[in-house]
């Protein structure tokens, strides 16, 4: 049972800390959509992902008025799409355009998988799909494409990177008259995972079942409020009071989930313990670490406090949750975060210390705007940093940067709704070319033979 | 269906008799009733038994929520699950 406290608790949390469930996110494998030819396969994609996700929308938005808590987005993730264009790949782009098409007819904001899996190598049929995501992210609106270049397990792909750095700086390039939009859509991983319900970077992997329900939580707003009634705790009591905000926030979410499964006939598959800001005040993760006591986000401690909040935000949700997966912990997006952009714009944080902060959170550098004439090879080795990163530290870890076309530092993006707006932030000038022009495989971490 | 039933606004005359004459109409149960101070504002709270309501959950919800904004007040219609999930183990 629960008390009128609980009760005006919840209602508050939800009416004035933003606290919302953040997407319910529907994974759908396409392996039994592969035809003979680009134009059937296309079809047979369209077909399924209608079918499948018909009631999506209306199931979410019928639990949203039914509980009293705002579901934000509702989404699709699907099989990677390298893997069912691989007879094909010069034409991955119909099945590309198909599954935008779909999500439009679904009313859903963004549609995931676009994507490919090339961590160990890179075959040629993929080679030749990534080629064709540039293009596609510019042709469409709701898709979104990842390719996961490295793992603790098989090491960095050197060749992926140094191409991705390519892919990004082209896909900037036909969106330029977007500020580079497709760059938001693209998101370049190491140790990506199966079952993230989070865009840009979400997929639906080949070891899942047929149809899941993936749940994202958000709440940052719900996080900084509860801190502000101990302002002068110990950092374990301040430790104490996200691990308790955190579960409450995640069984909202694991409500959600369950009963979205099992109101669209699909396996309930995770709860992804994020916490996800949003462009609105008070809706932001930067802020939590300010309530923790920095004066500004960036500065010395950043490091530390975003690690105590990624840890925290982990063991309340673990205990909250029957099932737990995606990216869980705080995202740390330049351009969604109200806190992030003020620093940025102040020049108080710098892609350095947003690098140091990916060791301990539970993402990457994540939408950067960086100035539009970086050369692709400094985006790769931007890449392969933050995928030694991930490699080392077996996590997940994400490159999503928007190098602005026409753009230098102290201008800004703008691409409104969730997406935000962020300053362009300066990257070091120095020369890595000759480092990722050597191409080739960097081994796995000796701590990854653990057989 | 067991549901909670928020009413928030400043306080004033009628506001258990309005929203009490809809349920009665709609054979919708009052199990519990309190009130307490949300902020600076009035709050009601009831536990409702939505069982053998003569209209949908949802349909309750919409025209409790306008009854609401006639009177001047917030009124809100969620299943209990929601505060049962967040604030018990």
């Amino acid at each position: 049972m629960f008390s009128k406290f609980d009760v005006i608790e919840t209602i508050e949390m939800i009416e004035k800390e933003h606290l919302d469930i953040r997407t319910v996110t529907m994974g759908i494998s396409l392996l039994p959509c592969i035809r003979a030819s680009a134009k059937e396969t296309a079809q047979a994609v369209y077909d399924l992902v209608c079918r499948k996700a018909e009631k999506l929308v209306p199931t979410a938005n019928a639990l949203s008025a039914e509980y009293g808590i705002p579901i934000v987005n509702k989404r699709v993730s699907v099989t990677p799409v390298s893997l069912i264009t691989a007879a094909f790949p010069g034409e991955s782009a119909k099945v590309g355009e198909a599954l935008d098409r779909a999500a439009g007819q679904l009313g859903i904001d963004f549609l995931g998988g676009y994507s490919a899996l090339v961590h160990k190598g890179t075959a040629d049929y993929e080679q030749a799909f990534l080629y064709t995501i540039p293009e596609v992210l510019a042709n469409t609106q709701r898709l979104c494409s990842s390719v996961n270049v490295g793992s603790s397990k098989s090491g960095i792909n050197m060749d992926a990177v140094r191409t991705m750095g390519e892919i990004v700086l082209k896909t900037a390039q036909l969106t330029k008259d977007k500020d580079g939009l497709g760059c938001a859509k693209l998101v370049v991983f190491c140790n990506a995972v199966e079952d993230n319900p989070f865009m840009a970077g979400a997929f639906h992997g080949v070891g899942e079942g047929d149809t899941v329900i993936n749940v994202g939580v958000s709440g940052p707003g719900v996080v900084q409020h509860a801190l502000k009634f101990v302002p002068d705790a110990d950092l374990t009591d301040a430790a104490e009071v996200i691990k308790r905000t955190a579960f409450k926030i995640t069984r909202a979410g694991q409500l959600i989930a369950k009963e979205a499964a099992k109101r669209l006939s699909a396996r309930f598959g995770i709860v992804d313990l994020s916490l996800a800001p949003t462009p609105a005040r008070g809706d932001s993760v930067a802020h939590i670490l300010e309530e923790l006591g920095l004066e500004v986000v960036g500065c010395h401690g950043t490091t530390a406090a975003l690690a105590m909040l990624n840890d925290a935000v982990k063991k309340g949700g673990v205990m909250a949750s029957s099932r737990v997966g995606g990216l869980s912990g705080a995202f740390i997006p330049v351009s969604e975060d109200i806190g992030m952009i003020e620093s940025a714009a102040a020049g108080r944080i710098s892609l350095d210390k947003l690098e140091a902060m990916t060791c301990v959170c539970s993402v990457g550098l994540d939408m950067i705007a960086i100035p539009g004439d970086t050369p692709a090879e400094t985006i790769s080795a931007i890449i392969a940093d933050e995928a030694a990163i991930g490699m080392v530290n077996n996590k997940t870890t994400a490159v999503r940067v928007i190098p602005a076309p026409g753009k230098q530092v102290g201008e800004e993006v703008s691409f409104g709704g969730l997406l935000g707006r962020a300053p362009v932030m300066p990257v070091h000038t120095g020369d890595a070319g000759k480092f990722i022009r050597r191409g080739g495989l960097i081994p796995a971490p000796i701590h990854s033979f653990k057989n | 269906m067991r549901a909670v039933l928020t009413v928030t606004g400043s306080d004033r005359c009628g506001i258990i008799a309005t929203v009490s004459v809809y349920l009665y109409e709609h054979k919708v149960n009052i199990e519990d009733i309190s009130q307490t101070i949300l902020g600076d504002q009035f709050a009601m709270i009831m536990m409702v038994d939505t069982s053998r309501s003569t209209v949908e959950f949802d349909r309750l919800g919409k025209e409790l929520s306008e009854l609401g904004e006639n009177i001047g007040m917030t009124v809100r219609l969620q299943h209990a699950d929601i505060f049962d999930a967040m604030h018990n183990v």
